[in-house]
C-alpha cells in the first residue's frame, strides 16, 4: 500500500513546494466534495493531499477600494453567500456557486476547486467566464495571471502545469447598471448536474446594452465563452431580434454530446432558449442596480 | 503508515485522536472517537445521513478528511440533547413521528438545526430547499418538514418577549 500523507501549509511557497515535489500523485485539497469522492470510488489515491485552506489568501474575500473582488481559491459558497456586499455586485456568480449541490456542499464547495475539478459542467464557471474573472495561478515559476476560460482543457483537465495552484480569481469594479445572472437546465429543481447551463453578464445604459459576456456550459469538452452571443447583444435593447441571434450563436457554439442527462439536439436547442432567459434576468437586475 | 494525531472540540469537549491521513471525519467519528450517531449512508455527500457542523457551518462529516478537523469545533448528534432533555426538534420528532427507519434522523435533526439557528422563521419552500442534502427513503418529507416548521413556531413563541 502506498504511503498517503497529508499537509496543511499556512503558506503559499511551503504548499508549491511540496506540491511540486510530490509531483503528479499530489492533490489539492480545498473543499473536499470532489477529491474525496474520487479517492473513495478508487479513481484517484493521492501520495499527498495538500489542504491549503490555512493559507490566509485562499480562504480570503477582498473588496477593492474601487469596487473590485478578490475571492480565494478555497472560499465556500456559503462563506461567499455572508459577504454583505458580493451578491448586491455580482449575483450571477453567487447563485451559480451556490447551486453546486446540497447546503452540506455549499458549506465546502468552492469556486477553484469547481474550476480545477475541470468539469464541463461546473456550475460556477460559465458564470466566472460571463464575469470576466482573471484567475491569479502560482508555481514554482512564480505568479501568472490568466483569463478564467483558459483554465478548463477537456473534461477532467486544465491548463495548469505541474505544481501550479489556483490562488484566486479577480473581478473588476462594475460600471452602473450592469449585474449578471446564471441559469441551469436541470429537469428537477436541486442537487443536480446541469444538461446546460449559461452565464451572462452585461451593462444596460438608456435601455441600450452596452458590453455582455457569454459563459456557456456542459455543451462541449470544456466550458465556453460565446463572443458572437455577446456581439449580438451589445448595441441592442436586447429586442427578440438580438436575443434570437444571441440564442442562434448559443446554439451555434455547441459541441455536446449525446448522454443520459440530453441529447445533443436537445442541449443545442436548450442552450439558446437559456440564453434569452438568462440575458433577460441580468438586464433586469442590472437596470434596478 | 504515519498516523496524523488530531487535536480538535466535538460537542464542546477538548478531544484529541489518531487518524489516517484518507479518513474522513465521518470515519473518525464512528471508529476512535466512539461517536456512531453520524450515519454512513451514501459516503459521497448525497444523502446527509452523516451531518455534522464545523464550526458552526453543516457539512457533510463523509467529505471532510479527518485531519482536517485540527484546531476547529465540531458538533454531532450526540451533543444536541442537554443531558436528559432532548432539544425542540428532537422532541418534536418524536411527538409527529417524522421518522420511520431512523437512518436520515440525525442528519436531519442537525440540518433542521442548522437552518432554525440561520432562520427562526422558514417557509415550507425554505425548509424543503434546505433539506434537499438529507434524503430520506420512508416518511415522504412531510412529516419532517412539519416537525421542523412546527418547531420553529414553538421556539419562536418561547424566545418572544
Amino acid at each position: 500500500m502506498t504511503e498517503i500523507r497529508y499537509l496543511a501549509p499556512q503558506t503559499l511557497d511551503e504548499a508549491i513546494g511540496a506540491f511540486a515535489a510530490a509531483g503528479s500523485a499530489a492533490r489539492i485539497l480545498a473543499g473536499g466534495t470532489d477529491l474525496l469522492v474520487q479517492m473513495r470510488a478508487g479513481i484517484v489515491r493521492p501520495g499527498l493531499i495538500v489542504d491549503i485552506k490555512k493559507i490566509a489568501e485562499m480562504t480570503a474575500i477582498e473588496e477593492t477600494a474601487d469596487g473590485g473582488f478578490r475571492i480565494g481559491a478555497a472560499v465556500s459558497g456559503m462563506a461567499l453567500a455572508e459577504h454583505p456586499r458580493f451578491r448586491k455586485v455580482w449575483p450571477g456568480v453567487l447563485e451559480a456557486v451556490n447551486l453546486i449541490g446540497s447546503k452540506q456542499v455549499q458549506g465546502r464547495a468552492s469556486a477553484g476547486g469547481n474550476l480545477c475539478n475541470g468539469s464541463p459542467a461546473g456550475d460556477s464557471v460559465p458564470a466566472m467566464v460571463a464575469a470576466g474573472a482573471i484567475v491569479t495561478v502560482q508555481g514554482p515559476n512564480g505568479r501568472r495571471e490568466s483569463p478564467v476560460e483558459q483554465v478548463p482543457a477537456g473534461p477532467g483537465r486544465t491548463s495548469l502545469k505541474p505544481g501550479e495552484i489556483l490562488v484566486s480569481f479577480a473581478l473588476a469594479p462594475r460600471p452602473p447598471g450592469s449585474s449578471d445572472a446564471y441559469l441551469r437546465m436541470i429537469p428537477r429543481t436541486e442537487m443536480d448536474i446541469a444538461v446546460v447551463g449559461c452565464g451572462v453578464s452585461l451593462t444596460m445604459k438608456d435601455g441600450v446594452c452596452t458590453a455582455a459576456r457569454v459563459g456557456l456550459g456542459a455543451v462541449a469538452p470544456t466550458v465556453l465563452l460565446v463572443e458572437p452571443a455577446a456581439d449580438a447583444l451589445v448595441g441592442s435593447r436586447l429586442d427578440d431580434a438580438a436575443l434570437a441571434k444571441a440564442a442562434s450563436a448559443c446554439s451555434a457554439a455547441c459541441r455536446p454530446i449525446d448522454d443520459k442527462r440530453g441529447t445533443i439536439v436537445y442541449r443545442t436547442k436548450v442552450a439558446g432558449v437559456l440564453l434569452k432567459r438568462t440575458a433577460a434576468i441580468a438586464a433586469q437586475r442590472a437596470q434596478a442596480s | 503508515m504515519a498516523k496524523v494525531h488530531v487535536t480538535t472540540t466535538i460537542n464542546g469537549e477538548p478531544m484529541e485522536f489518531l487518524c489516517e491521513p484518507n479518513d474522513t471525519m465521518l470515519d473518525a467519528l464512528r471508529g476512535p472517537l466512539g461517536l456512531t450517531g453520524s450515519k454512513e449512508g451514501c459516503a459521497s455527500g448525497d444523502c446527509g445521513a452523516c451531518s455534522i457542523t464545523l464550526d458552526d457551518r453543516l457539512v457533510c462529516s463523509c467529505l471532510m478528511l479527518a485531519a482536517e478537523a485540527e484546531g476547529h469545533t465540531i458538533s454531532t448528534i450526540e451533543g444536541m440533547a442537554q443531558g436528559e432533555k432532548l432539544h425542540p426538534l428532537q422532541q418534536k420528532f418524536l411527538e409527529s413521528a417524522a421518522l420511520q427507519c431512523g437512518i436520515c434522523t440525525s442528519g436531519m435533526l442537525i440540518s433542521s438545526a442548522a437552518l432554525l439557528k440561520r432562520s427562526p422563521d422558514p417557509s415550507e419552500e425554505e425548509v424543503r430547499f434546505w433539506l434537499a442534502g438529507n434524503l430520506c427513503r420512508c416518511t415522504g418529507y412531510d412529516k419532517i418538514v412539519r416537525a421542523v416548521l412546527e418547531t420553529a413556531a414553538d421556539m419562536r413563541r418561547e424566545t418572544a418577549p
